[in-house]
């Protein structure tokens, strides 16, 4: 039974052929977009938060509670070096890192600026964020609490310094006190992005606290997870791990970041828009076509009728040769998509104007499609799923139908 | 030629009776061809909307449309890259320009300190009169006031950055910067009006004051950083940036917008290249549809075909038929996607509120609401290439439908 259905199905499908074609080929070309465009986004998104979160911020960070709304040098924590050292060891995870954070005015021998400074463990520094192994001239800092500083490159340019020259800053310390310290450049970072080069500078977390009268204070404590899938996880074990305490408070990257997650959801929700319309469109195209090889064959169909077929038989043939064409278009549409896309996540893809645009967003001057499982199939399936819906007036359409009546029609 | 002008009423009605002989199909055709026009015309008024927003705020930040500067000033912003106020022959060829304003104004890093807080700053000294058409400032005073003369001892500072200093209107705080001798000038500035932008970053960057005020305190008697040109619309300037072009002296630097900034640059050049694209692929999702129909719309007809032929009707005439029929589809559809996308924008125009990624906007440089834009260019673009693309894929069929041989399509049923 089964079997017959299957290739009446297929063969009524080649009674069209190019019309079958021309909708399979709608199909294919829906797919193939989407699952471009779709792997093209993921890899871009990907890229951006990696970017944005390993530069510096890191995936969760312990700040004070008021700290992320009005950052102060006031809203501080306590023992941050030592705070940090106890997560290390409960988490069993090296990426956490404490840093203290002061506004000063900056003074080389020519210029001066005033410029974000960032007390630091050297050591453990490197683990939470990529600034550290951008070193374009010199060194990073060295574990200790010398007084040495590392700065941003436009910075440096418009300071006018290079390593081993110094740089006398001046702000306010924690007790309202006037901070001020002469320090050594010992290297210059460049991480592409505008505003970490333009005014961030680094020394030795303890220097900082010296010079700011903080004692054991800062102002967070960073952490990068491993991936960032494991953010959440380790976000509930941190949680557990602070219990009660009310004086600090745990800020997922969503919060540090804000901008980023609400420009990947502006960018996805104009995407959905598109890709629905093209969806829309293929299941008009599957629409009609259905529609047609319905209605010329009422005559056939009435036939069959009287031979005692249920029109619920006839309407699952409808969607069966529907689900047929539909599968060649996911089929050929993924295996074009998929190959596309391979090729230009080797090679790179990139518009006129894209470069300009990528450094906005801290990403490469080329995006690099991900192909994923997701990517390969969101998309296609959706477009299978608005066919086989479309093509379910059609089949309806065959209840309504009278023996025969329908086997007078022409 | 009038017996061409018989043929073409005689044939327009035929493919117009022809369109309504399945009109179910026809029905579904137009369906999909009005979503496909609406959805390319919505879509691009929301992005140009979107980009004209981006354009126009980041241009009222640069601030200006042409910039007459040091030529060292933009990659190095200091005091000592400054320039004497336009005197002599530039003066007037300012004036003589017909620009729709200029004014000179000081723009220097600078930091702001409370009793609490101290803060970076872009410190901007400007002529206050000309502020209301280069950067909207003093329309977004939400307290106090904005700066009255050249000389106004005030200063006025956005909202955010009042907050992060813990300071208010009326306070008093104090500002350094940096003289030309490299020694730090401070002096304190009562607060007379804070301000409100669409960007929070700005609120919390930019910080006004006049500009003579501004002179006396780094000691620049007569020095600018810059001098700003603002013409009626940002994308029409290079007649009057070409005027200019001949009165500047080499020792300054004349730059549009454009070559300002390559971000507000390339959204501005990639704007129509978007629109183009996008016009063109949904076109592409239509067409299988559109070749569809025709393809079938023939095959059901290929005895009257035949018939016609036999008749005497050139294969010509056939073309043209169906040819026209696939016109009149697309006009229809055509209409109706049309009237949906003005009937679709219109309410919009007062602002689409998004501010839920405002945060994300502001990242790309826009502001938390969306006015969308409708252009006629945008539009006639995407009706022309309709049209135009719509009839090419028609040509195929058609040719096929005029090329069967009489007597074969006589004897098919």
């Amino acid at each position: 039974m089964k079997d017959i259905s299957l290739r009446l199905a297929w063969r009524n499908l080649w009674r069209h052929g190019r019309r079958t074609w021309l909708t399979v080929g709608a199909m294919i070309f829906s797919n193939t977009l989407l699952v471009f465009s779709i792997s093209l986004q993921f890899g871009s998104y990907e890229m951006m938060i990696d970017n944005s979160l390993q530069a510096y911020s890191g995936h969760l960070q312990l700040q004070h509670p008021r700290y992320l709304d009005e950052p102060k040098m006031r809203s501080a924590l306590s023992d941050v070096a030592a705070s940090a050292e106890r997560l290390r060891a409960e988490l069993g995870l090296t990426s956490i890192s404490a840093r203290a954070a002061g506004f000063v005015l900056a003074s080389s021998d020519e210029r001066s600026y005033g410029l974000q400074i960032f007390g630091v463990d050297a050591k453990h520094e490197p683990l939470v964020s990529t600034l550290p192994g951008l070193i374009e001239q010199g060194r990073y800092l060295a574990p200790g609490a010398s007084a040495e500083i590392v700065i941003g490159s436009v910075l440096a340019r418009n300071l006018k310094i290079e390593p081993g020259d110094e740089l006398s800053f001046l702000g306010s310390g924690f007790d309202d006190s006037f901070a001020a310290g002469v320090v050594r450049v010992v290297g210059i970072f460049k991480s592409g992005i505008a505003d970490l080069d333009r005014s961030m500078a680094q020394v030795n977390l303890g220097y900082f606290q010296d010079a700011f009268a903080m004692q054991q204070r800062g102002h967070s404590i960073v952490i990068r997870a491993p991936h960032i899938d494991a953010v959440e996880q380790l976000q509930t074990r941190v949680t557990t791990l602070l219990g009660d305490e009310s004086k600090v408070a745990l800020r997922h990257w969503d919060d540090l970041q804000p901008g980023l997650k609400q420009a990947i959801q502006a960018d996805m929700t104009s995407a959905w828009f598109m890709y629905i319309v093209l969806i829309v469109l293929v299941a008009f195209s599957v629409l009609n076509t259905q529609l047609m090889s319905v209605l010329e064959r009422t005559r056939e169909f009435g036939t069959m009728m009287a031979l005692g077929l249920k029109p619920s038989r006839l309407a699952r043939l409808v969607i069966l040769e529907t689900g047929m064409m539909t599968g060649l278009g996911l089929l050929l549409g993924i295996t074009l998509g998929a190959l596309i896309t391979w090729y230009v996540s080797q090679v790179g893809f990139s518009y006129p104007g894209m470069a300009e645009m990528a450094v906005k967003f801290n990403l490469p001057e080329r995006m690099y499609p991900a192909i994923s499982l997701i990517s390969l199939t969101l998309g296609p399936g959706i477009v299978a799923f608005g066919s086989l819906l479309a093509a379910i007036y059609p089949a309806l359409r065959l209840n309504r139908l009278l023996p025969i009546d329908a086997m007078r029609a022409v | 030629m009038a017996g061409f002008r018989l043929h073409l009423g005689t044939i327009l009605v035929l493919s117009w009776r022809n369109l309504w002989r399945n009109h179910r199909r026809t029905y579904i055709m137009l369906g999909a061809i009005s979503i496909g026009v609406w959805a390319m015309i919505f879509m691009t008024a929301l992005m140009r909307g979107m980009v004209d927003d981006m354009l126009e705020q980041g241009i009222r930040n640069l601030p200006g449309h042409i910039q007459i500067q040091h030529p060292g000033f933009l990659d190095d912003p200091s005091v000592v890259n400054s320039i004497p106020e336009p005197a002599g022959e530039l003066l007037s060829a300012l004036n003589r320009a017909g620009a729709m304003r200029w004014a000179t104004r000081i723009k220097l890093p600078a930091v702001i300190a409370s009793e609490r807080e101290s803060r970076g700053i872009n410190l901007v000294g400007v002529e206050p009169d000309a502020e209301a058409d280069i950067s909207g400032i003093p329309a977004q005073i939400s307290a106090g006031r904005f700066l009255e003369s050249n000389q106004d001892q005030g200063l006025v500072i956005g909202a955010r950055l009042a907050q992060r200093l813990e300071t208010r209107l009326g306070k008093r705080v104090v500002v350094m910067s940096q003289d030309p001798d490299n020694n730090i000038s401070e002096r304190g500035f009562r607060i007379v009006g804070i301000y409100r932008a669409e960007m929070p970053a700005l609120e919390e960057f930019n910080v006004y004051a006049a500009r003579d005020t501004l002179q006396e305190l780094l000691k620049i008697d007569g020095l600018v950083s810059q001098i700003i040109i603002v013409d009626e619309n940002y994308r029409d300037i290079d007649r009057l940036y070409r005027k200019l072009k001949q009165s500047i002296p080499a020792s300054l630097e004349m730059k549009p917008w454009y070559e300002i900034d390559s971000y507000l640059a390339a959204m501005f050049n990639m704007m129509d290249g978007f629109v183009l694209v996008w016009v063109i692929i949904i076109f592409l999702a239509l067409s299988f549809g559109l070749v569809n129909t025709l393809v079938m719309a023939i095959f059901e007809r290929v005895h009257e075909i035949g018939l016609i032929q036999a008749l005497g009707m050139r294969p010509a005439l056939i073309v043209y038929q169906i040819l026209l029929e696939s016109l009149l589809l697309l006009l229809i559809g055509l209409g109706i996607g049309n009237s949906l996308a003005i009937l679709t924008i219109k309410p919009l125009e007062s602002g689409l509120d998004i501010s839920m990624v405002a945060e994300g906007m502001a990242m790309m440089g826009a502001s938390s609401t969306l006015y969308p834009s409708l252009t006629l260019y945008d539009m006639v673009l995407a009706n022309t290439v309709v049209i135009i693309l719509g009839i090419l894929t028609s040509i195929l069929p058609a040719w096929r439908a005029a090329k069967m041989d009489p007597v074969q399509a006589l004897n098919t049923t």
